[in-house]
């Protein structure tokens, strides 16, 4: 479904990824861990389109298609879906808007009815719910004084609400408190499924206790040093990051 | 929840054409000669069958004028205007006045229609009477015996005129003198037509009042005067449109609005102006210089100005409050978008006399293209106004980096008890939140509207909700164009 080969980017001239390969397939989910500043953000930023990220080599394939080619929104009709570590706000627009004018411009995309207020308001408390997401907070403009926490969980019901082929989830976990961390957990699972993969990138095992990955992938220095099962994410939480790094140097 | 601004990206969408207001109608018209003279005046005032006294005041006015040169200290590039080289007076041709909205002509009626301002009284939006006002005068008004139940006038001032003299008499001129600037004193010469308002004491107005202003013939200004008279205790809310043909050279349109608040009244006044802003080489478009004014005479009087500025190719206008009345209360909501060669200079002006008199101005500037925006506001405290506040915030936006945008606030205190206020911000529409939008898979242009709407909001909110999806569907067809 998702293949990167070789894939090399810079911002603003510095060289951040060296070479990335990865390869997931559909119904996969893959944990990223790496340290701080490895790149693990701008994987997932040249993933889903942004503007300032330099592809200087390498491919991506998404479903046989480069993706690289395709414009943010584009990527989005795609089914591409990017859960931000750090969510934007956007002032004067109430996160109810947000929701319906992402879901029936992805729902114009497909070539399906858009949904009318009634129609969508239907859908989107049912999932809130689910996220313990109350009606007060829809009402607010996105992200606007939105705890950590909240944010987090905004991203969370946009997932459900989107409902994409293919998720990263950048820190979701982060900043979440433990009865947090179980929802967004229980979101996650809920959302597998055959033809859904998920990426997901974490600093914690404790959020891979609860969504057991197929493959755990370390990144670091731009490039993936070392893949295995889910037993990596143990095995790091041991010994942390500087024997890879040093098998690397 | 604003459940209006995703229907509005919707709607943005399906219209397509930039400018879609810019058709001209095919009709047959009644034209003063070419020119500005004494003689023009008096054929202005001899169609009308104005008393004597109306006549004298617009010699009056147009002598002055002739002693008065152009404004010159906004912040516009105005090029030279020929005065002489326009018709001042534009009517289509129809026998009489329309005595009812069978009488008026079904080209006209489709022309309105074509505008979305269906004037047929069981076709239009519930509860909003319209004064139709087609170049020089007022083609036909909606709802007037209803309104006439409850007392309250609606009517084309020149009607007013023939019907209510001594009202008009009384008040015009009251707030915006004929020697008050170039342009109201031009006004005052060779106003042809616009909307008269008169709320009695109690009544609170039964439905919304609106005025449709359509400028259509060419070389042709529209020097429309507007009156609103509420009394005490009563209550008004009244809101203008205006479109205009899409044409190669500038048209004028300099208009005065008169309002009038008396103890414990309150009048809103909306304004969704969209003009032609001329092309994106910035070729043609309408000069808008305006004045309105407003007095809150009366203890505790209240009027409030709501504006959505979108188009015009020069926007020269200071919608003010003169706060006479003790706990009398002044506000001004502005959104103001200038797009590839717009130039807006607008703003507000308090001036607060009454003690205790509050007054709340907040701005929104939005620039894109090479337009230039400026807000330019006065806050006055006068010695009288003891423990009189005000709070000003203006905001600007800006879209690409040819466009400016620019602040020129001046306070004035007499009175050491008086509190004045004022905030501003500059800043640029954000790559973070364009991206945020566009990974959700809204598209480029969509996301600026759906962003600059958010920024407008605080204003948006203050329109009458009938009107309130059209101005923010504006916002979006304004601005389009404007990234990528
Ligand atoms: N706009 C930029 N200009 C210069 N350097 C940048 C820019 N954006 C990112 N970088 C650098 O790229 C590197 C990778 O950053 P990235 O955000 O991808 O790391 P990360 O793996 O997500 O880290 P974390 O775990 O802290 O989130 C960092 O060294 C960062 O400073
Ligand atoms: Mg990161």
């Amino acid at each position: 479904m998702l293949e990167i080969r070789d894939l090399h980017a810079s911002v603003e001239g510095q060289a951040i990824l060296n070479g990335v390969d990865l390869s997931v397939g559909p119904g996969e989910v893959h944990a990223v861990m790496g340290p701080n500043g490895s790149g693990k953000s701008t994987l997932s930023y040249v993933l889903s389109g942004r503007e300032g990220y330099a592809v200087d080599r390498g491919e991506v394939l998404y479903d046989g298609r480069d993706l690289l080619e395709l414009e943010p929104e584009e990527r989005a009709a795609a089914g591409l879906f990017l859960a931000f570590q750090y969510p934007v706000e956007i002032p004067g627009v109430g996160t109810m808007t947000f929701l319906r004018t992402a879901l029936n411009a992805l729902r114009r995309g497909r070539g399906e009815n858009e949904l009318d207020a009634m129609q969508f308001l239907r859908v989107v408390r049912q999932k809130a719910r689910a996220l313990g997401i109350g009606d007060d907070m829809l009402k607010r403009a996105l992200n606007v004084g939105f705890s950590g926490g909240e944010k987090k969980r905004n991203e969370m019901l946009q997932l459900a609400i989107l409902e994409p082929r293919l998720a990263i989830l950048d820190e979701t976990d982060s900043g979440l408190d433990i009865d947090a961390l179980k929802v967004v957990a229980e979101g996650v699972n809920a959302l597998r499924s055959p033809d859904r993969a998920m990426l997901i990138i974490t600093h914690y095992q404790r959020l891979l206790d609860h969504i057991v990955p197929d493959r755990v992938h370390v990144l670091a220095k731009g490039r993936i040093l070392r893949s295995g099962g889910s037993e990596l994410a143990l095995e790091l939480e041991e010994k942390g990051y500087g024997e890879i790094m040093g098998e690397a140097a | 929840m604003s459940r209006v601004a995703a229907e509005t990206v919707e709607q943005v969408r399906s219209l397509g054409d930039r400018y879609k207001y810019g058709f001209v109608t095919d009709i047959e018209s009644e034209q003063a000669p070419k020119g500005l003279n004494e003689d023009i005046v008096r054929f202005i005032s001899a169609i009308k069958d104005e008393p004597e006294w109306l006549l004298e005041w617009r010699l009056e006015a147009f002598r002055h004028w002739q002693t008065m040169t152009e404004p010159n200290w906004a912040k516009l590039g105005i090029p030279m205007i020929d005065y002489q080289d326009a018709y001042y007076y534009s009517a289509p041709k129809q026998k009489e006045g329309p005595k009812s909205l069978d009488e008026v002509d079904p080209e006209l009626l489709a022309t309105y229609d074509k505008l979305g301002i269906p004037l047929r009284e069981q076709e239009m939006l519930a509860g909003v009477a319209v004064d139709a006002v087609f170049d020089s005068v007022s083609v036909a008004t909606t709802f007037k015996a209803k309104l006439e139940e409850h007392g309250v006038i609606f009517c084309p001032i020149s009607e007013a005129v023939q019907n209510h003299p001594e009202l008009v008499r009384k008040y015009l001129g009251s707030v915006v003198p004929y020697t008050d600037n170039f342009f109201a004193t031009l006004n005052s010469a060779v106003f042809t037509d616009g909307s008269f308002v008169f709320v009695p004491k109690g009544v609170r107005c039964p439905m919304e009042l609106s005025t449709y202003f359509r400028i259509n013939a060419a070389n042709t200004g529209q020097f429309e005067r507007t009156l609103i008279i509420a009394e005490d205790s009563s209550y008004v809310s009244y809101l203008e449109g205006c479109t205009a043909p899409m044409r190669d050279e500038h048209q004028l349109h300099a208009a005065v609005v008169e309002l009038v608040a008396l103890d414990d009244a309150e009048i809103k006044y909306s304004t969704v102006q969209n003009w032609y802003p001329g092309d994106e080489n910035g070729v043609g478009g309408i000069f808008n210089f305006v004045t309105k004014r407003g007095a809150c005479i009366g203890a505790r009087s209240k009027i409030s100005w709501t504006q959505v500025e979108t188009g015009s190719a020069i926007t020269w206008k200071y919608p003010s409050c003169m706060l006479h009345g003790a706990d009398s209360v002044g506000e001004f909501y502005s959104i103001a978008i200038t797009n590839n060669y717009q130039q807006a200079d607008t703003g507000t002006k308090m001036v607060h006399m009454g003690p205790r008199s509050r007054s709340r101005v907040i701005s929104k500037g939005i620039s894109a293209g090479r337009a230039s925006n400026a807000y330019r506001g006065l806050v006055k405290m006068l010695p009288g106004a003891a423990s009189a506040r005000n709070y000003t915030q203006c905001d600007s936006l800006l879209i690409g980096s040819k466009c400016g945008a620019h602040t020129f606030p001046y306070i004035e205190s007499q009175n050491r008890s008086a509190r004045v206020e004022h905030e501003a911000t500059t800043s640029k529409i954000d790559d973070d939140q364009l991206f945020y939008c566009r990974q959700r898979g809204i598209g480029e242009e969509e996301a600026v509207s759906l962003i600059v709407n958010g920024f407008c909001r605080e204003v948006l909110q203050q329109l009458p909700m009938e009107f309130a999806v059209e101005a923010q569907k504006l916002v979006g067809i304004s601005l389009e164009g404007s990234v990528g």
